[in-house]
C-alpha cells in the first residue's frame, strides 16, 4: 500500500532525505559486509591454530618422521602418515586424469558442438550430479560400480595391460582405483559447469575470425576458443582437484582402507580425510588424538600447497594466453 | 516494487523470530505435564548400543517425564567428554583404562547394560546353508595372515564333514574406529600370544593383513562380494542381514553358536566379586554354552556426584533399565540381557555409589 506513495514523484527536499537514508543504508550495508569478509579468513586463522595445538604433541613426538614414515599403530602408538599424504595425492590425480578430459570434451561439445534444444537439458543434468550427496555416491559405489569392476573393468585392465606394474596383483575390488573413479564422477560437474561457463564467455569473433581464415569447426576451437579460456579451464581443474582432495566419505568406502603404499592400483590404499573420519570418533589416546589432528594439519598444508602451485600455474599460463592472442 | 523486498525481507525475518520464541515454551509446557527438578540428563558415547538406549530413554521418558539426550558419537568420544565433564554420563563398549581412570582421579564406575556379540562371517557359495566352525587359533592365524587358504588341513581338521575350496582366504576388517573391533581383538589377545605381542587391543589396530570396510555394512558387503572372503560384525547385524557365521570353539572345547542365550552364557559363566568395578572382559569365558567373542557394554557415571539431583537421577534410570521390562526390550532388539546374578550385583553397586554420592 505504501509503495504507490513512496514511487510517486518526491519533491526536493523530500529527494535530499531520501538520499541521506540512503547513505547511511550504505554506511550499514558496507559495514555488514566488512564484518563478514573479516570473518571468514579469521574463522580459518583460528581453524589452523585450533589444528597446531591438537597436534603439538604429535609433532614433538614425530616431527617431519611423520611424514615419511608408513607405520599406523594406535596400540602402540607409532604414527607416520607417508601412505596417507600418499594416497590422498594419488586418489586425487586419478580422479582428475579421468575427469578432465571428459568434463571438458563435455564442455566443449555443449558449448560449441550440441544442437541448440540439447545443451540446456544436458548441462542442468550434469549439474544435478553435484547436488547427490557424497555419500550416497559411496553407497552406489560399494553396490554397483566395485562389482562391476572387480568381474568386468579391472580383469580387462589386467588381461591387456598387465605388464604395467600399476595393473599388477590381485583383485579385491576396493581399491586405489576404484575411489579414482568414484572422485572423477564426483568432480566431474564441477569442471564441466565452470568449463562451460568459460567456454561461453570466450568472444564470438574468435571462433568467427578463425572460420574466416579457413579453419575447420575443431581447428577452430583448438586454435581459437582453448588458448583464449586457457586460464579459465586451468581455474575449473583446480577448483575440482580441491574437492578431490578433501572428500572422505565416498572415498573410504571405495578404498580399501589399507596403511601400505602399492605401486598397483588395483591394491588398497587410504587418504588422509578417509583415516580422520574412521577414526576421530574412536580414538582414545592422547597420541592418537594429535596423530590424526597433525594428520588435518598436513591436510590443510597439502590443500594450501596444491592451491598456490595451481594459481602460479595459472598466472603463468595466463601470460601465456596474452601472449597467444597477440600472436594470432 | 523495490521497497517491497526489504520489507518482505524484513517479514520473513520476524515471521523466523516469532516462530523461534514460539518454540521456546515448548519443552517448559512439556516439562508442567510431568514436574521435575532440572531439564534431564545427557550423555555420549558408544554406537553399538545405540538403537537399545534411544529405546529405552524414551520409554523411560514416557513412564517418568526425565529426559535423556544421548548422543552416539563412538566410544572415545563417550570416555572423552566423560572425563572433560561435558555430559552426565558416558558410555562405551571398551572399557576405560587405568590412565584414564586416573585422569578422572578414580572417580567414575562402570555401569554393565546389555551383552553384545561378535561373529565371522564368511562368503563360500560351495557350502551352501552348512556352518563353519572355527577354533581360536584358526582364528589368530587367520586374521595374522598365517593361515591363507580355505582348504588348509587345520581348517579340513575342524570342518570334517565339509569340502573346503582351493580358495586364497581374502581377510576384511573394520577400517573404523570400533567398539566390534575392540571386542574382537581383545578375544584375539586372550587367545594369542602372538596376537598380544605384536598387535594388541584397542578400538582401532594395525591389522598384519586384509581390507577395511567402514562400519558393520562396509565390512559385510566387501564380504558378500567377494568370493573367499571373512570379515567380522555384530551378531545383530548379522542376524537382521541373515549373513552366514561360524562356530566357535570355546575354552570348554564346545562348537558354540553364538545367540543371544550363548551371549548371556558368556557373562554368566564369570565370577565377580561382590566389590567389583564390572571392568571385566567376558570374552574367551568359562562355562560350557559361553560364546567367546562377547563383551559387555557400559554406562560411565560418577562414583561421587557433587550434583545429588544428578546422580539420583542416573542411579534411577540404571535401576530401571535392569527391571525384567528393561531387558525384554533389549532382548526384542536383539540384544543379550545381563544373567540375573550380574543385574543384582549391578543393583546393589548402584546403590552403594548412590548412597556415597548423596549423604
Amino acid at each position: 500500500m505504501t509503495v504507490t506513495t513512496e514511487t510517486g514523484l518526491p519533491g526536493r527536499a523530500a529527494l535530499a532525505a531520501f538520499l541521506q537514508r540512503a547513505n547511511q543504508g550504505d554506511r550499514v550495508f558496507k559495514g555488514l559486509l566488512t564484518l563478514a569478509a573479516v570473518a571468514v579468513p579469521t574463522l580459518l586463522a583460528f581453524l589452523v591454530f585450533e589444528l597446531w595445538v591438537g597436534s603439538r604433541l604429535a609433532i614433538g613426538q614425530f616431527g617431519f618422521g611423520f611424514l615419511t614414515t608408513s607405520t599406523w599403530d594406535p596400540v602402540a602408538e607409532e604414527f607416520g602418515a607417508l601412505p596417507l599424504i600418499f594416497g590422498t595425492l594419488i586418489s586425487s590425480f586419478l580422479g582428475l586424469l579421468i575427469a578432465v578430459p571428459l568434463s571438458l570434451g563435455v564442455a566443449i561439445y555443449l558449448t560449441e558442438f550440441a544442437p541448440k534444444a540439447l545443451r540446456q537439458p544436458i548441462a542442468f543434468l550434469i549439474g544435478l550430479l553435484a547436488a547427490i550427496p557424497s555419500v550416497v555416491y559411496g553407497l552406489w559405489g560399494i553396490f554397483v560400480l566395485i562389482p562391476l569392476l572387480r568381474t568386468t573393468a579391472f580383469p580387462f585392465l589386467q588381461d591387456t595391460l598387465g605388464f604395467l606394474p600399476f595393473f599388477q596383483g590381485p583383485i579385491y575390488g576396493p581399491s586405489m582405483l576404484a575411489a579414482g573413479i568414484i572422485l572423477a564422477i564426483m568432480v566431474m560437474p564441477y569442471i564441466m559447469s565452470v568449463g562451460r561457463e568459460v567456454l561461453l564467455a570466450v568472444p564470438n569473433t574468435q571462433r568467427e575470425a578463425a572460420l574466416a581464415l579457413g579453419a575447420t569447426r575443431w581447428e577452430a576451437v583448438i586454435t581459437a576458443v582453448l588458448p583464449y579460456a586457457r586460464s579459465g579451464i586451468v581455474g575449473a581443474v583446480i577448483l575440482g582437484l580441491g574437492r578431490a582432495l578433501g572428500e572422505t566419505m565416498a572415498v573410504t568406502m571405495l578404498i580399501g582402507n589399507r596403511h601400505e603404499i602399492a605401486a598397483s592400483l588395483f591394491a588398497p590404499g587410504y587418504t588422509m580425510a578417509a583415516a580422520i573420519a574412521n577414526e576421530f570418533s574412536e580414538a582414545v589416546g592422547d597420541l592418537h588424538l594429535s596423530a590424526l589432528a597433525y594428520v588435518a594439519f598436513l591436510l590443510f598444508l597439502v590443500t594450501v600447497i596444491v592451491n598456490a602451485g595451481a594459481r602460479l600455474l595459472i598466472w603463468r599460463v595466463a601470460r601465456g594466453s596474452a601472449a597467444g592472442s597477440k600472436a594470432l | 516494487m523495490p521497497s517491497l523486498t526489504p520489507r518482505l525481507a524484513l517479514g520473513i525475518v520476524l515471521f523466523t523470530l516469532a516462530c523461534g520464541g514460539s518454540d521456546r515454551p515448548s519443552p517448559g509446557s512439556g516439562g508442567d505435564r510431568a514436574p521435575r527438578r532440572g531439564a534431564g540428563l545427557t550423555g555420549a558415547g558408544a554406537t553399538f548400543p545405540n538403537p537399545i538406549y534411544t529405546k529405552w530413554f524414551d520409554a523411560y521418558a514416557k513412564e517418568t517425564g526425565v529426559r535423556i539426550n544421548y548422543q552416539s558419537i563412538g566410544s572415545g568420544g563417550g570416555i572423552r567428554q566423560f572425563t572433560e565433564g561435558t555430559v552426565d554420563f558416558g558410555a562405551t563398549d571398551g572399557p576405560m583404562t587405568d590412565e584414564q581412570i586416573a585422569a578422572v582421579q578414580g572417580n567414575v564406575m562402570h555401569i554393565p547394560t546389555v551383552i553384545g556379540a561378535v561373529v565371522l562371517t564368511y562368503n563360500l557359495p560351495s557350502l551352501g546353508a552348512t556352518k563353519l566352525r572355527f577354533d581360536s587359533a584358526a582364528i589368530a592365524d587367520i586374521y595374522l595372515g598365517r593361515l591363507t587358504k580355505w582348504n588348509d588341513p587345520r581348517l579340513a581338521r575342524l570342518n570334517p564333514r565339509v569340502k573346503l575350496p582351493d580358495r586364497d582366504i581374502i581377510v576384511v576388517h573394520r577400517s573404523d574406529g570400533s567398539g566390534t573391533t575392540y571386542v574382537f581383538v581383545d578375544y584375539l589377545s586372550k587367545v594369542s600370544t602372538e596376537w598380544g605381542k605384536k598387535v594388541g587391543k584397542a578400538t582401532s589396530v594395525n591389522w598384519p593383513v586384509g581390507l577395511g570396510g567402514k562400519g558393520n555394512e562396509g565390512v559385510t558387503q566387501q564380504v558378500k562380494q567377494t568370493e573367499g572372503a571373512i570379515g567380522y560384525v555384530e551378531l545383530i547385524y548379522a542376524i537382521s542381514n541373515q549373513l552366514p557365521y561360524a562356530t566357535v570353539k570355546n575354552a570348554a572345547g564346545k562348537d558354540v553358536d553364538a545367540t543371544l542365550a550363548t551371549a548371556t552364557a558368556a557373562a554368566a559363566g564369570i565370577d565377580l566379586p561382590p566389590d567389583t568395578d564390572f571392568r571385566v572382559s567376558i570374552t574367551d569365558a568359562q562355562g560350557a554354552d559361553a560364546y567367546p567373542i562377547s563383551s559387555f557394554t557400559w554406562l560411565l557415571i560418577r562414583k561421587e556426584d557433587p550434583d545429588s539431583a544428578r546422580a539420583r537421577s542416573i542411579r534411577d534410570f540404571a535401576v530401571w533399565m535392569l527391571q525384567p521390562a528393561g531387558q525384554r526390550m533389549a532382548a526384542d532388539l536383539h540384544y543379550a540381557p545381563l544373567p540375573v546374578p550380574i543385574i543384582e550385583l549391578v543393583q546393589r553397586r548402584v546403590g552403594l555409589a548412590a548412597d556415597a554420592a548423596s549423604p
